[in-house]
């Protein structure tokens, strides 16, 4: 009897829980803290104006959102992933065993990396080089590279602000951090000569002479946020003598407490950014699930609408929010309406 | 007569005892009395301070979230806008989407600006729809598809105004910022204090904070805390239903029926290490069992329900277990005497006279389920959820978001506007964690029993 009971009240949980799986018709996202704001907008807005029901956006971060992705095919995965950093051949490999094959790649826009200090504090105009000079472990003086004892951004450049370096980057599970390493501290480790000496002294491998540019000082100068932005914001204002790294949109958002830095003599916005003369921005992308196309009801308009004018072009709303919008953007949509999977990384 | 000697033994006054003069070691025990009163004074005053500025604080910031600064306005519904045929066709005028509705704010203001008092110099009727929340266009949406025959009247709107102007209008924005502010010119907030003086702007109480669903970053003046409300009060009833009825039925075998032996010793032990295992392992076990293994959706109350229904099992046994105790041997001894079953004796006399202390026990572990935030992160309910789920049993398998997993979500948000809202529902869990407190304590007053 009681196991009658048993197997009926196992089955009919099944059964719900089946039914469940089956009846999902919300299209579900996660990903990237940075892609996140934008992702809710669109989400919004698409269900605003159709008859589906608002995408679930998550965040998580881009790699944790690409695993999931590349978790399987079926209704309990998700259906895109945010990425502010380009899909890995790992995660195409782990896509692939677990039978998730065709996977489109959609660019949407250009995100712009900051520098911001205190409101109230000096302004200042930097190089990669004076990042560099600033935060690196080893520095070169005179043609030797030895350890960095630089104590105010004076010292690094005779330009800025006597004021002591304190630096909040984003810590190294952040997609920023890897951009931040490339575009400023790679590029300030080539312009002031550390780069070469880094190559010879490992035999000309470039790779390893980039990762040891890429080794701070630790001696508590720069700090790694490993929070979002709302932390880096919060550290800033209990030390107004820091500088902190910030996405563009998040700037944009708090210019009423922040003062951005130029780089390379470049103020950043929309604009340098959409034309490349600032130097520190990174493409957003998300990635779809092909095989869920026709599944989930909504996808395929939910992405024409993503990439569509009035939303990603340079007036719309993800433009307004910060995002740089793609020159590019009539290609990605052609590429969306004809459901184009992406190719081998080159 | 031994006492005989007791005269001469009496006055001891070498021995400088006396009522009235304390000696060194009382003295001594007194002073250390006075001291540890001292420090349980200092220790009460360190915890109630911690409270105070606990609460002031959120107080000060999460208040104003609960008003809301509105922009009434009359809109004319343009037909050459909204319905371009003519035909009143549902499916034509649905065809316009929320950009298409945005002008006919822009016309509202053009409107208000033929009246002598309001408008600025050169301001344009396009810088002053901005003050208006992106939320705006959305509502007229909707206004017009429930009532299509409207299209062609002039209606007034009250319209959520944007963040920075409900800002202004709650200290948070100033001329300064403004100036500095990307998002707000000084000349918009002139306007608004124009409008407000015409009796166009009122700030009210803020019943959508309540009642609306999350929404994006670039208008936090129309997220609410619906879906999180529901989403967990969904929750709540998946824990109840689930975890009640395991967790009496589970205390009752192990009070009155279980043989005392090592087995239920080891069972014994572990309920009360499971009460103290941190609860984002109940996290990943959730993930892992509820949604990679039996494949239930992602962000759904369900699962929610089901990891903090294993993380609030344990406070149930123990306190049920406890209250069961607590009923005196006597009553069983009577019931059985009187040639009840063993079963007879637990259901008719020892149970109802536990209740008091099952249900208070049990609400207490319901309100500490409300209030946790770790196992969520894992499966899924830190989402950007905008639909409300439907009515149970199939909400529950509806995404929804949770009360504290909606502070979390807020604080992450870059608009200063969201940490006014995270306070806000800061301060509406609180509401519900004492209300639930308040009803385990009356419960516990009005029908606890003792002997």
């Amino acid at each position: 009897m009681s196991f009658v009971k048993l197997t009926a009240s196992a089955l009919a949980i099944a059964a719900v829980s089946a039914t469940a799986a089956s009846a999902r018709d919300q299209i579900q996202i996660a990903g990237s803290s940075t892609v996140l704001p934008y992702a809710t907008i669109v989400a919004e807005a698409f269900g605003e104006n159709f008859d589906f029901p608002t995408p679930v956006v998550e965040g998580g971060g881009s790699g944790a959102g690409r695993k999931k992705m590349c978790e399987g095919v079926g209704e309990n995965t998700i259906d895109i992933a945010n990425s502010s950093s380009r899909i890995k051949q790992s995660d195409i490999d782990l896509c692939a065993s677990n039978g998730v094959n065709e996977i489109m790649e959609v660019r949407i826009g250009y995100d712009g990396i900051v520098f911001a200090s205190d409101i109230n504090g000096p302004e200042f105009a930097f190089t990669p080089a004076d990042w560099y000079n600033a935060l690196a472990a080893q520095v070169v003086v005179d043609g030797k590279l030895v350890d960095n004892t630089n104590k105010t951004w004076a010292d690094v450049n005779g330009d800025l602000a006597d004021q002591a370096i304190l630096a909040f980057i984003p810590g190294t599970k952040h997609g920023t951090r890897e951009v931040f390493d490339v575009k400023v501290l790679e590029a300030g480790c080539k312009a002031t000569g550390a780069y070469d000496i880094y190559k010879e002294a490992n035999g000309g491998d470039k790779k390893k002479a980039a990762k040891a540019c890429y080794t701070l000082r630790t001696d508590g100068v720069s700090v790694d946020i490993d929070g979002d932005y709302t932390e880096t914001l919060a550290r800033l204002e209990a030390n107004p003598q820091a500088l902190g790294v910030f996405g563009l949109s998040f700037y944009e958002n708090n210019t009423d407490k922040l003062r951005v830095a130029t780089m390379g003599g470049i103020v950043p916005s929309t604009e340098s950014i959409a034309t490349g003369e600032y130097p520190v921005s990174r493409p957003l992308f998300f990635y779809v699930k092909k095989a869920h196309l026709g599944v989930i009801p909504g996808l395929q308009e939910y992405i024409d609408f993503f990439v569509s004018d009035e939303i990603a072009g340079p007036d719309g709303p993800l433009a307004e929010y910060g995002l740089v919008s793609d020159p590019e953007l009539a290609k990605t949509q052609e590429m969306v309406a004809n459901g184009v999977p992406m190719g081998a990384l080159n | 007569m031994t006492d005989a000697s007791m005269p001469e033994t009496s006055p001891s006054s070498k021995h400088t005892s006396s009522l009235l003069q304390q000696d060194v070691r009382t003295k001594k025990r007194n002073a250390s009395e006075a001291r540890f009163k001292a420090y349980g004074a200092i220790a009460i005053g360190i915890a109630i301070l911690a409270l105070v500025a606990l609460m002031t604080s959120i107080l000060a910031n999460g208040s104003s979230a609960f008003r809301q600064t509105f922009i009434s306005l009359d809109v004319y519904l343009d037909p050459a806008k909204l319905d371009k045929d003519g035909t009143r066709d549902p499916e034509a005028i649905a065809k316009v989407s929320t950009f298409g509705y945005a002008p006919l704010i822009k016309a509202a203001f053009d409107k208000e600006f033929e009246k002598p008092e309001i408008g600025l110099e050169g301001m344009k009727s396009s810088e002053a729809a901005k003050m208006i929340s992106k939320e705006g266009p959305a509502e007229l949406r909707r206004y017009v598809l429930e009532n299509p025959d409207m299209i062609g009247e002039t209606v007034r709107f009250d319209f959520l105004a944007g963040g920075r102007i409900d800002g202004y209008f709650k200290g948070r924005v100033t001329m300064e910022s403004a100036e500095r502010d990307k998002n707000v010119s000084p000349e918009q907030l002139q306007l608004a204090d124009q409008l407000k003086a015409a009796g166009l702007l009122k700030t009210k109480f803020n019943w959508g904070f309540l009642t609306r669903a999350d929404a994006s970053e670039n208008r936090p003046e129309a997220a609410g805390l619906g879906v999180a409300i529901l989403g967990s009060f969904y929750m709540m009833i998946v824990v109840l239903v689930l975890a009640l009825p395991i967790g009496v039925a589970a205390s009752i075998y192990l009070e009155e029926f279980a043989p005392k032996n090592w087995f239920t010793d080891i069972i014994e032990v572990n309920i009360s290490n499971l009460a103290a295992v941190p609860s984002i392992v109940f996290g990943i076990l959730g993930l892992a069992i509820f949604i990679n293994f039996a494949h239930l959706p992602q962000s759904a109350p369900i699962v929610g329900g089901l990891v903090l229904t294993l993380m609030t099992l344990p406070t149930i046994i123990i306190a049920t277990r406890a209250s069961l105790k607590a009923v005196p041997p006597s009553i069983r001894d009577a019931a059985l005497g009187i040639g009840a079953s063993k079963m007879q004796s637990v259901f008719h006399h020892v149970l109802p006279l536990a209740a008091p202390g099952i249900l208070t026990g049990t609400i207490i572990g319901l309100a500490q389920a409300l209030g946790e935030t770790a196992p969520l992160l894992l499966i899924g309910m830190v989402a950007f959820v905008r639909d409300f789920p439907s009515a149970p049993p199939e909400g529950f398998f509806d995404p929804a978001a949770a009360l504290p997993v909606q502070v979390y979500n807020w604080t992450q948000r870059s608009d200063p506007a969201f940490v006014e809202r995270a306070s806000g529902a800061i301060i509406v869990l609180l509401v519900f964690l004492l209300i639930m407190n308040a009803i385990a304590i009356i419960l516990r007053r009005r029908f606890e029993r003792r002997w």
